[in-house]
């Protein structure tokens, strides 16, 4: 699961990543022409919408790329950085960028890939946009309360809008496309300018008929998350899946045996795991379980994965849930937590039983009751030294 | 040898996208290109007033952000790969050459002076914006940030806003 950073490709490995990224980010911007301001600009005196064009395909193509990738559980869009939004720095900045775009021909992107191939005037512009920098660096306390107003998060675009994502990508892909379409006809009719590569009107037609129909799948592909959830809120749903139950002497005996091969994901709120949390255990919520830090102990192989809640209903909800994602050899403590205080924590009783059995059970609980409350203090103290090592969402942008 | 045609701008976007996606799948964030600039300009202050970073707010706040060298920074290698990238592809297409262009309209001095005031602007907007082209409105666009559609609208915007007043200078 994506992001492969810092897991799977570490901090310094990505560095060299960065490199290769930008050889392949820089040769594309070049080959698509964005190396000449008389091009770039073209977009806004009407006669060359090249930079629409790459834009809007690329902006279009990675939208639905993370999208799908969201959908099928590849990318944990939690880790991922979202841009943040500051209202009327984002107003003000991009104004002061077009009348830059319009004035300098460049944009920093484009002026580092022009200067690379021997564009005197591009280097003129990197040097420019030092001074910028130094600018804003210095004048920053001046700058400090337009630069922090209208603080809204890393909100999302079809959030801020009130609509589905599902309806934003689509309208987004349906408008670029109408937008490619009609700048062509600005070019042809308005300026009599005839691109001779964009002249196969069949098999842009074909491709038109192909990005509206990925649009309309957006509709299609109901979002997974939210129809998991739904179902294991449904309790004739979860019922219908059968689940391993484990009982909470088991439990308790697999963790004063010290079993390395059991993990407890643990669904109480946060504010109850805090106050009591059980050796080998991690709090969970339902939709944490999708995040990418669930998914790596729950991929972990031969390992048990006991799902405990307070009531046993609320513990299956999730074990179902990791059932339908994928994921082996999960369990549920059966009775919940209530129980397993009742019999384990805070295990009282006056008579031993009758039978061996009772007399056996009745003789670990009495030790449990003791030893449990031990390891749970010393694990608390544990994490305590040990911190919070959940994995952070990535910091990106500019 | 003559220079060869540009790709197709179609082509070029979807490949462009594909990068963007598998940046976003790799590491988790975005594209960029300000950023760089960012983080040299601090590298460069760090090294010529040593001492004075640590009392300027501005420097406070990128360190806190970015701890340790300015310079070990992933826009700033992403940058440098972007130098490779754009040679390579003008050394196969014959578009290696120092040339300064401007418009047969315009002049050589409007030329220069434009660029320089052009690219001051775009980095002081790109600081207060966040990002720039590459960084707050392509990648805010990949991941729906409403922070990177609005400054992209706005620099689009603000362009055609303004192109009137600069019409001399290139048509």
């Amino acid at each position: 699961m994506g992001p492969l950073v810092p897991e799977v490709i570490g901090n310094e490995l990505n560095f060299i990543v960065a490199i290769f990224i930008g050889i392949a980010f820089g040769f594309i911007l070049e080959q698509a022409g964005f190396s000449t301001s008389k091009k770039l600009v073209g977009l806004f005196y009407g006669y060359d919408f090249t930079v629409l064009r790459v834009f809007f395909t690329a902006g279009v193509t990675a939208m639905i790329g993370v999208i799908a990738f969201d959908h099928w559980g590849l990318l944990d869009m939690s880790l991922v950085y979202v841009n943040p939004t500051f209202l009327w720095s984002a107003i003000v900045g991009g104004l002061i960028m077009g009348l830059g775009f319009v004035i300098g021909g460049f944009c920093p992107g484009t002026s580092i890939c022009a200067a690379a191939i021997g564009k005197i005037d591009a280097m003129i512009f990197i040097a420019g946009s030092f001074i910028g920098v130094l600018i804003f660096a210095e004048g920053y306390p001046l700058f400090e309360h337009l630069y922090m107003s209208e603080s809204w998060g890393n909100v999302k675009v079809f959030e801020s809008l009130g609509m589905s994502q599902s309806l934003f990508a689509f309208l987004l892909t349906i408008i670029a496309v109408g937008a490619f379409w009609v700048t062509t006809f600005v070019e042809k009719k308005v300026n009599g300018i005839i691109n001779p590569e964009l002249n196969h009107k069949k098999l842009y037609y074909s491709l038109t008929a192909i990005a509206v129909v990925i649009a309309i799948s957006a509709f299609a592909l109901p979002d997974r998350k939210e129809n998991l959830l739904k179902n294991v809120n449904d309790e004739k749903y979860v019922a219908s899946n059968e689940v391993k139950l484990m009982t909470s002497d088991e439990l308790a005996f697999r963790i004063i045996d010290d079993d390395k091969n059991i993990q407890i994901f643990d669904l109480r709120l946060k504010k109850d795991f805090d106050s009591l949390s059980l050796p080998k255990s991690n709090n969970y919520t339902l939709e944490s379980l999708f995040e990418k830090d669930a998914n790596k102990f729950l991929s972990l192989k031969n390992k048990k994965n006991i799902f405990i809640a307070d009531d046993e209903q609320t513990a299956r909800k999730g074990a179902v849930l990791a059932m339908k994602l994928g994921f082996t050899d999960i369990y549920v403590l059966k009775g919940g937590m209530e129980e397993f205080k009742r019999d384990i924590l805070y295990f009282r009783l006056i008579s031993e039983g009758t039978t061996q059995s009772e007399k056996d059970t009745f003789r670990f609980r009495t030790k449990a009751s003791k030893v449990l409350p031990e390891l749970i203090q010393k694990n608390k103290e544990k994490q305590k030294s040990g911190g919070d090592n959940k994995p952070k969402r990535v910091v990106g942008g500019c | 040898m003559n220079e060869k045609k540009f790709m197709n701008p179609y082509l070029a976007g979807f490949f462009l996208g594909l990068i963007l996606l598998a940046t976003i799948y790799i590491t988790g964030r975005g594209l960029g290109a300000s950023g760089a600039v960012k983080s040299v300009y601090t590298a460069v202050v760090e090294s010529v007033f040593p001492g004075y970073t640590s009392n300027a707010l501005y420097y406070q706040e990128y360190g806190k952000e970015h701890p340790g060298n300015p310079l070990k920074n992933w826009l700033v290698f992403e940058v440098i790969g972007v130098v490779i990238g754009a040679f390579i592809s003008g050394l196969i297409s014959n578009r290696l050459k120092f040339k300064l262009e401007y418009s047969p309209k315009s002049t050589l001095k409007v030329r220069v002076t434009g660029a320089l005031i052009g690219g001051l602007l775009f980095g002081f907007g790109a600081q207060l914006g966040r990002g720039c082209t590459s960084g707050a409105a392509l990648s805010g666009m990949a991941v729906l940030s409403t922070g990177g559609l609005i400054t992209m609208a706005a620099i689009f915007g603000g362009a055609y806003l303004f192109a009137y007043f600069f019409r001399k200078m290139w048509i």
